[in-house]
């Protein structure tokens, strides 16, 4: 199987489904000549030209607002905010627009707009180029929700974005772009709502959010050898939530702790929690754990950020430490 | 190029049943929002309504300049926009009365109108939130090469808002089918423009974009009418955008629960109601012969007669069921449950 990079398997899906429908259009900052801030978008620009691939002013909320006009009128347009501390720029036509025009209208319109956004810590960027903020994104009916964990899983999940009449939002982690990753080639479709159980275990659930998958798995490495056997699970899309298997899993093991870059209060962990508490109440051996970012603005120097954000090395601790905890009641 | 402007505009003055059709538009308007304070002020009508009386040339002029296919975006002070493109009365006043009956089954209200049929985007809560909006059915229209038009609507106080400048660059620079026609009423809610803006027209921030800003009588239908037409003609070309300044007033306050007196001077109020955009229409014609006043109030009976029947109909809708509240938030209504 070949292997390309998580930036790759962005544009390769941007690239099929552009192929497939010429309603297909992007906005952005950077997406033409230089192929996407993360290189996300790289040779669209030559191969679908201006008009398709359309280099925007420093204009986050008008051209949210394009992008709705342009989906309102029989286009398919995927727009990109270069960082999700953007969002709140455009914040008005993010959430009071493009979620709430169908419900407002009584139904006659549909929303097929995708918005593409980065996150995620570890590059020393500080406070306004950091944050992971789909919790806030999730609050507001009428959005869709999406935090692909890897290459193969972006590529597959953005095309379902593409396709979907819904607006969606589509987290993309910094920290993967230059990751390589066994795609495979041809079609690639995840349906949303269905999360994937990456690696089965008999002990504790961990439910990962994007980057958070992959940081378990190898978490899961170091406590494997010491005879602990998680079981993880991606959430792939907040909105709509598969509730479903996180509770069947949550039965099975009695313990969970959920991993997420967001910030810890009013985030996702504490959203995913409270909404299965009453299904698993009873079947649960200890309280409900979450690993999520601190609840400060994120720091520039690279040992603070550290200090505040979710590691391997966290997930690995507080593992054990609810394992061991477990073994003495 | 004066000789040709004399001619559009003997053509039009010509044009008895277009005339007709503008004045009707207009008194629909009118007597549309009479009836709404009725119904406001009786209670029966809940939430906040922003009264377009005194603005009717603007929506009429513009609209009658358009073609079916063409987009429309508009503002919290939307009837007059939604009733120019010839939208249905009844699902209107359904719709404001919170009826399921309305455009939008009684989850929009009055400032959240969309016909989708009439290429109206919608009426909009968030002052110049339409702008951008509007500009993208444009790009859109451009990229499909219908020759489609979109126009947005937006008041003299989102003039001041990024929306106003960032759109019309994006159009600008890309050249696209929009007409950026502000109603300058003198007003944001309480605030006169003039204490917060230091430019005297509003079209004069057209230069700051190289794209042409024309001031007109914002109550002369047939003025607006006529400069609206150059501005679609000139978009429908490709040869971009254009920023229309309307110089109007309202003569209600904000909306219904501001009268709208302790800022503003009585007498200039009074004197924007002598420049009343119906009243002077409806004597221009009488003296040009086009109508006599029995044909005037002809249509302004079969106006009447529109507004009580969608009155009616909507006093006699149903409300919603509650479980009604649970719809229409995602495409694809099987999965709706699951987003909840």
């Amino acid at each position: 199987m070949r292997e390309i990079t998580y930036a790759q398997a962005i544009s390769e899906a941007i690239d099929e489904e552009m192929r497939r429908d010429e309603k297909v259009i992007m906005f952005g900052e950077d997406i033409g000549i230089k192929g996407g801030n993360f290189g996300q978008t790289q040779g669209l620009y030559e191969k679908y030209g201006e008009w398709r691939i359309k280099d925007t002013p420093i204009s986050e909320n008008s051209f949210v607002g394009l992008a709705l006009g342009a989906a309102l009128t029989g286009l398919r347009p995927i727009v990109e905010i270069m960082y999700s501390d953007f969002l709140v720029v455009a914040g008005d036509q993010i959430f009071n627009q493009l979620a709430k025009i169908r419900y407002m209208s009584g139904g006659q319109t549909k929303v097929p707009l995708t918005l593409c956004t980065t996150i995620g810590m570890g590059r020393s960027t500080a406070a306004q180029h950091s944050q992971s903020l789909h919790a806030l994104v999730s609050h507001v009916p009428g959005l869709k929700v999406v935090m692909p964990s890897n290459a193969t899983e972006a590529k597959g999940l953005l095309k379902t974005a593409i396709r979907d009449d819904n607006p969606v939002i589509f987290f993309e982690h910094r920290m993967e772009f230059n990751q390589k990753h066994n795609v495979p080639e041809g079609e690639i479709l995840i349906p949303f709502g269905k999360a994937n159980i990456v690696k089965e275990g008999k002990d504790i659930t961990v439910v990962g959010i994007a980057r958070e998958v992959s940081n378990s798995l190898k978490a899961s490495e170091r406590l494997v050898k010491e005879g602990i056997d998680i079981e993880i699970i991606d959430l792939r899309t907040i909105v709509p939530m598969d509730r479903k298997t996180i509770i069947n899993s949550v039965k099975k093991t009695g313990k969970l702790l959920i991993v997420d870059e967001g910030h810890e209060r009013c985030g996702v962990a504490a959203e995913i929690g409270m909404d299965i508490i009453k299904n698993v109440f009873f079947d649960l051996d200890l309280p409900i754990e979450r690993i999520c970012t601190k609840n400060v603005p994120i720091p520039f120097s690279p040992i603070l950020e550290e200090e505040i954000m979710p590691t391997e090395d966290k997930i690995y601790h507080r593992v054990k430490r609810m394992m061991r905890r477990d073994n003495i009641g | 190029m004066i000789n040709q402007g004399r001619k559009r505009l003997l053509k039009i003055l010509r044009d008895s049943d277009f005339l007709a059709k503008l004045f009707k538009d207009m008194l629909k308007i009118r007597l549309f929002e009479n009836k709404v304070v009725e119904l406001y002020s009786n209670g029966i009508m809940p939430g906040l309504a922003h009264l377009y009386i005194g603005e009717e040339a603007v929506a009429v002029g513009v609209c009658n300049a358009l073609s079916e296919q063409d987009y429309v975006t508009s503002t919290h002070r939307g009837h007059g926009h939604v009733i120019a493109r010839g939208a249905d009365l009844n699902k209107m006043m359904a719709e404001i009365l919170g009826k399921r009956t309305g455009y939008c089954k009684g989850k929009g209200g009055s400032m959240h109108i969309i016909d989708m049929t009439k290429g109206l985007l919608g009426a909009n809560g968030i002052v110049a939130a339409g702008i951008p909006i509007a500009t993208g059915a444009g790009y859109s229209a451009k990229y499909r090469k219908t020759k489609q038009v979109s126009v947005v609507f937006f008041g003299d106080a989102a003039s001041n808002h990024g929306n106003f400048h960032e759109s019309i660059n994006m159009a600008a620079a890309w050249k696209l089918p929009v007409i950026y026609v502000c109603e300058n009423n003198l007003y944001g809610i309480s605030v006169d423009i003039r204490k917060v803006t230091n430019t005297e027209n509003i079209a004069d921030r057209a230069c700051a974009y190289n794209i042409p800003g024309q001031i007109v009588d914002g109550n002369d239908v047939v003025a607006v009418f006529e400069i609206a037409q150059k501005a679609v003609e000139r978009a429908r070309q490709g040869l971009g955008p254009t920023l229309i300044e309307c110089k109007t007033y309202r003569w209600k306050g904000h909306h219904l629960a501001d009268p709208g007196t302790i800022y503003r001077a009585e007498k200039e109020r009074k004197e924007w109601i002598q420049k009343c955009p119906i009243k002077n229409f409806k004597e221009r014609m009488i003296k040009n012969n086009t109508f006599s006043e029995k044909e005037i109030i002809i249509f302004e009976n079969e106006i009447k007669e529109l507004i009580d029947n969608a009155t009616e109909f909507a006093l006699n809708s149903s409300y919603p069921e509650k479980s009604e509240a649970y719809e229409d938030i995602y495409f694809s209504a099987k999965e709706e449950e699951v987003y909840l």
